[in-house]
């Protein structure tokens, strides 16, 4: 053993290590998927980070904005950081995790994710947005991109029967995650608020501890198969499908394949498609139907599309496993594509109900799309490195967050300026967007196994498992 | 270790915290679901 390992078995902090994690006898691994879900529902609090940008305008002048409170561009930075810092983190911070197992990056996220919003509330108590930026922006981003990658690799391992499922369930919790803290947030911004403070700090101050002890549940409940380890009845299939590959490359050498980099920009588009789409839906909307959808009618519309974004992502990543993660994104581009276009004909004839439904479909593809991606990684990949390559990958989750928003804004802006009516403004955004899916099409068509010569040999597999 | 190994037989105190587990997760996401139907329900009145 070396030394380094020798100092990760004991102290303190031995308890996460990954030897202290591996299942005995009697364990069931139908408890793996609420452990990761009870970090990817607290992670998905970042979706609804929005319910504190107008009460933090206000936390000087309390009932208004006063000349030194913070405006609404300053707070948008907030989410913006914890995006790129997910991404960045996710793709930094793979290969640690894939050494150091679940329980200790689990609880890292934790430390991470709950300390971000207590440095966040001390900079709320000091006026001091710096403190929020670093706090929730940068120390909690990083929570959210190792909680969101933490239990990937885990559950693959156990469900190698249903490895979709698996990664749908636990990220399915991270399109919940909103659906809770949106209302819970709200309440408790009431229940602290008095006629000197708005309720941020203490809101603060409790979601952080709150997240602390539900994620920290999360890293005490997670364990690891024993090696060789398979379910009950489950052979691996003697003859594998095409797409479906025995063999393992090493997270470094798959950056050198074309289908990463394939797998990058079928992940890129459909998120940009559906991104673009999300920030715009309450606009959209009430300008497609005015008069007709009222604002807190739109509220409901876009709560409605959080619930098809995280049905989307346990429906479609579970479907994947029967029918092939190419298959699955084919459908997401080439239903995307039709659904996209006809947008803007609901609009013209005026049926809310198909325009509801349109979108119900196209934002659960893009929830499918973040769901089904781990299990196609490790079709085309193999489980050793599948974490780490995950984690690089979602640097396209990045990208897509800037680019289809901004994509969506301009377009708009660019129409209403030239003298197009706002309720027709999305029409060629949506053509775009369906364009957007048909090069996603294609980079997905053109998916094929991985060459053999990036494989791993079996004397680096085995040195890998030493590390 | 055997190379492969099998044990599904849960362990009547792991089918417990089956069931607590669940709950513990479900309960909250129950209440996001219900929160977010009652808001949705006035888009179609």
């Amino acid at each position: 053993m070396t030394t380094a390992a020798h100092a990760e078995s004991g102290g303190l902090f031995g308890w996460l290590d990954r030897s202290h994690t591996i299942a005995k006898p009697g364990f069931s691994r139908w408890l793996v998927p609420p452990a990761a879900l009870c970090v990817h529902l607290c992670i998905g609090q970042v979706y609804a980070f929005s319910v504190f940008n107008l009460p933090m305008t206000r936390l000087i002048g309390i009932t208004e904005s006063a000349p030194d409170d913070w405006r609404l561009t300053q707070l948008g930075w907030i989410f913006s950081l914890a995006i790129v810092f997910l991404g960045l983190s996710a793709a930094f911070t793979g290969t640690w995790l894939d050494r150091v197992g679940p329980r200790r990056a689990m609880f890292t996220a934790a430390l991470c994710f709950g300390g971000g919003f207590l440095l966040s509330a001390l900079g709320i108590h000091l006026h001091q947005l710096w403190l929020i930026y670093l706090g929730y922006g940068v120390i909690g981003g990083c929570g959210l991109g190792l909680g969101y990658i933490s239990p990937v690799k885990t559950l693959i391992t156990w469900f190698p029967d249903r490895p979709g499922m698996a990664t749908g369930m636990a990220i399915m919790g991270f399109g919940g995650g909103a659906m809770i803290a949106s209302p819970l947030s709200v309440w408790l911004m009431k229940y602290f608020s008095s006629p000197t403070d708005v309720g941020v700090m203490g809101t603060f101050i409790t979601l952080g501890l709150v997240y602390l002890f539900f994620m920290m549940m999360g890293a005490v409940l997670v364990r690891v198969p024993p090696n060789g380890w398979l379910p009950e009845g489950y052979e691996p299939p003697a003859q594998p499908k095409k797409m479906v590959t025995t063999a393992h490359v090493h997270v470094d050498e798959a950056l050198k394949t074309k289908q990463f980099y394939l797998l990058w920009g079928v992940l890129c588009l459909n998120v940009t498609a559906g991104i673009g789409v999300l920030g715009q839906a309450s606009a959209m909307s009430q300008e497609m139907f005015p008069g007709q959808i009222t604002a807190a009618a739109a509220a409901g519309f876009v709560g409605l599309l959080s619930l098809f974004n995280m049905l989307g992502r346990f429906f479609w990543a579970s479907s994947s496993d029967y029918i092939g993660r190419r298959n699955t994104y084919m459908i997401f581009f080439a239903l995307g594509m039709v659904l996209y276009a006809i947008v803007p004909w609901t609009g013209r004839i005026d049926s809310i109900v198909l325009f509801v439904a349109c979108y119900a479909v196209i934002l659960s593809m893009y929830g499918g799309g973040f769901a089904t991606i781990p299990a196609y990684l490790r079709d085309v990949f193999g489980t050793r490195y599948v974490g780490a390559i995950h984690g690089r990958l979602l640097t396209a989750w990045s990208a897509a967050g800037v680019f289809g928003p901004v994509l969506v804004n301009y377009i708009r802006e660019y129409q209403i300026n030239h003298g197009v009516p706002k309720a027709d403004a999305y029409s060629v955004t949506m053509y775009i967007m369906a364009g957007l899916l048909f090069i996603g099409f294609v980079l997905n068509w053109l998916m094929t196994p991985v060459d053999e010569k990036h494989h791993m040999s079996e004397a680096e597999l085995k040195a890998s498992m030493e590390d | 270790m055997t190379e492969t190994s099998h044990h599904e037989d849960v362990s009547a105190a792991n089918k417990v915290k089956l069931v607590l587990a669940w709950t513990f997760v479900g309960i909250p996401l129950l209440w996001g679901v219900f929160n977010t139907l009652a808001k949705a329900a006035l888009l179609f009145q």
